[in-house]
């Protein structure tokens, strides 16, 4: 009765000492070299595999640096200790930010029927007028973007999608899922900007929404530096050539063209 | 009968006629849960073929030199079990070393392998069969490349309903069994040209 309890035993422990001693083997054998850095650098950076430095993730870009990248690409990595690590200064690429080029909220812009189906922007992108809200260019609210933000840090508030700036990356994953384009990276330095994407005229704007370029052009009149472009009635502003006089905000007469962070952010 | 001709039928028999997913309910965890994306799916499937092939032609060996000899077949289970563990970390280490492509691909796949009781299954299977080394080599070959066709059909199918307007109560897991109750419906069709 006892041999082949024995027998058993010893061919289990006979196996296992095999499978640890191949294990063992094959992990000295194969053994991966890492850079120590390569860790090092990994804990700075952002760490939510975003891809907006174009590496596959956050672990290949830590290896991307070690190995000679430029590590200014993450913006929400703390460059300065990668610089450390890395022992060569490192200049941090500008912190960018989500923009929704859109101020529709709830209140301001009319509705022209109820929407009643899946509250999904690519479905409503389908319906009549792209979505309820009598502007067909404008942010029908339910929240692609937010859900695909990674950070966050896109909240819907009332009828609108809000950046939290703090809170973004410039991943850029919402502006591929807002089926309107309404979406923009900016710099964190840009100063104004034009709140809207409304291609319509004047007259159609103005029954739609309470604020919306009409584009009048006022701005792109003031404008010293020839920043602001009116395409299509809608102005435009080049960030690169703004050197924020705030002429145009001053000027515009829908109040659309606004001071960032200047308590402009969205009445709630 | 030619080694190729029966090696092909074999396949094909064990992949689409006699799927290990769909008409044998094997390895449903990973076909339910890695099925969300394509990609990934396919990542998934590739790993399994590799691991199925491999686990396989060693427990075969283990089998028939060492348990059937020694009297051991009741400890089939655990030995294999262990002898699947084993082999999957060994891959593991191989591949990040030789190909560290595919071992960041295939991810936190890999070692779910393990897990997955269709690797088991075609181990235990074939040896409950007493199948001679070429037959285990097609039956597991074959099983896998079945689990790779489910596993991405399934994907595909899932990445295509996610956004149609499902009632509420189908929604998430739910529409997800329907679909592959329908898949292994529609894969019973095979039956009526089994070889």
């Amino acid at each position: 009765m006892l041999i082949p309890i024995l027998i058993a035993c010893g061919v289990i422990a006979g196996v296992s000492v095999i499978i640890g001693l191949v294990l063992g083997i094959f992990s000295e054998k194969f053994k991966v070299q890492t850079d120590e850095r390569q860790e090092k650098v990994r804990e700075c950076l952002a760490g939510s595999n975003c891809g907006a430095c174009g590496y596959a993730g956050c672990d290949a870009y830590a290896k991307a640096i070690v190995e000679g990248a430029d590590p200014g690409l993450c913006s929400g990595s703390d460059t300065e200790k990668i610089g450390q690590i890395m022992g060569r200064s490192v200049t941090a690429a500008e912190r960018r930010v989500a923009f929704v080029r859109c101020s529709g909220t709830c209140q301001k812009t009319n509705a022209n029927y109820n929407f009643n189906d899946t509250k999904d922007c690519r479905i409503a992108y389908y319906a009549p007028g792209h979505g309820s809200k009598k502007c067909p260019f404008g942010c029908c609210g339910f929240g692609a973007c937010a859900a695909v933000c990674p950070f966050d840090a896109i909240r819907i508030m009332d009828g609108l999608a809000v950046v939290d700036e703090d809170k973004c990356q410039a991943c850029g994953k919402c502006v591929a899922a807002c089926p309107n384009h309404l979406i923009e990276i900016i710099p964190v330095s840009a100063k104004y900007i034009v709140r809207c994407s409304s291609h319509n005229r004047g007259k159609e704007v103005k029954t739609a929404c309470a604020d919306g370029c009409i584009g009048c052009g006022m701005c792109m009149k003031v404008c010293t530096t020839g920043a602001i472009e009116v395409v299509n009635n809608l102005a435009r502003i080049d960030q690169s050539r703004c050197i924020g006089c705030g002429k145009c905000a001053a000027r515009c007469p829908s109040h659309i063209i606004i001071e960032r962070n200047a308590n402009h952010a969205p009445r709630t | 009968m030619n080694y190729v001709g029966a090696f092909f039928l074999g396949i094909l028999n064990h992949a689409l006629i006699d799927n290990v997913v769909l008409s044998r309910f094997l390895g449903l965890c990973p076909f339910l849960g890695v099925s969300r994306k394509t990609s990934t799916a396919a990542g998934m499937g590739a790993a399994v073929v590799s691991v199925i092939t491999v686990s396989s032609a060693v427990t075969y060996l283990v089998n028939r030199f060492i348990l059937i000899p020694l009297d051991l077949v009741f400890m089939r289970t655990i030995v294999f079990i262990l002898i699947i563990a084993g082999l999957v970390q060994t891959v593991e280490i191989v591949l990040r070393k030789k190909m560290p492509g595919l071992y960041s691909a295939l991810g936190v796949y890999l070692p779910l392998i393990t897990t997955n009781c269709a690797v088991l299954g075609v181990a235990i299977d074939s040896a409950q069969k007493q199948y001679n080394f070429f037959q285990t080599m097609v039956f597991s070959v074959g099983t896998a490349v079945g689990f790779l066709i489910a596993i991405v059909l399934m994907a595909g199918i899932r990445e295509r309903i996610e956004h149609n307007k499902i009632p509420k109560a189908f929604r998430g897991m739910p529409i997800v069994l329907l679909t592959a109750g329908l898949m292994a419906i529609a894969f019973f069709g095979f039956k009526g040209v089994a070889f």
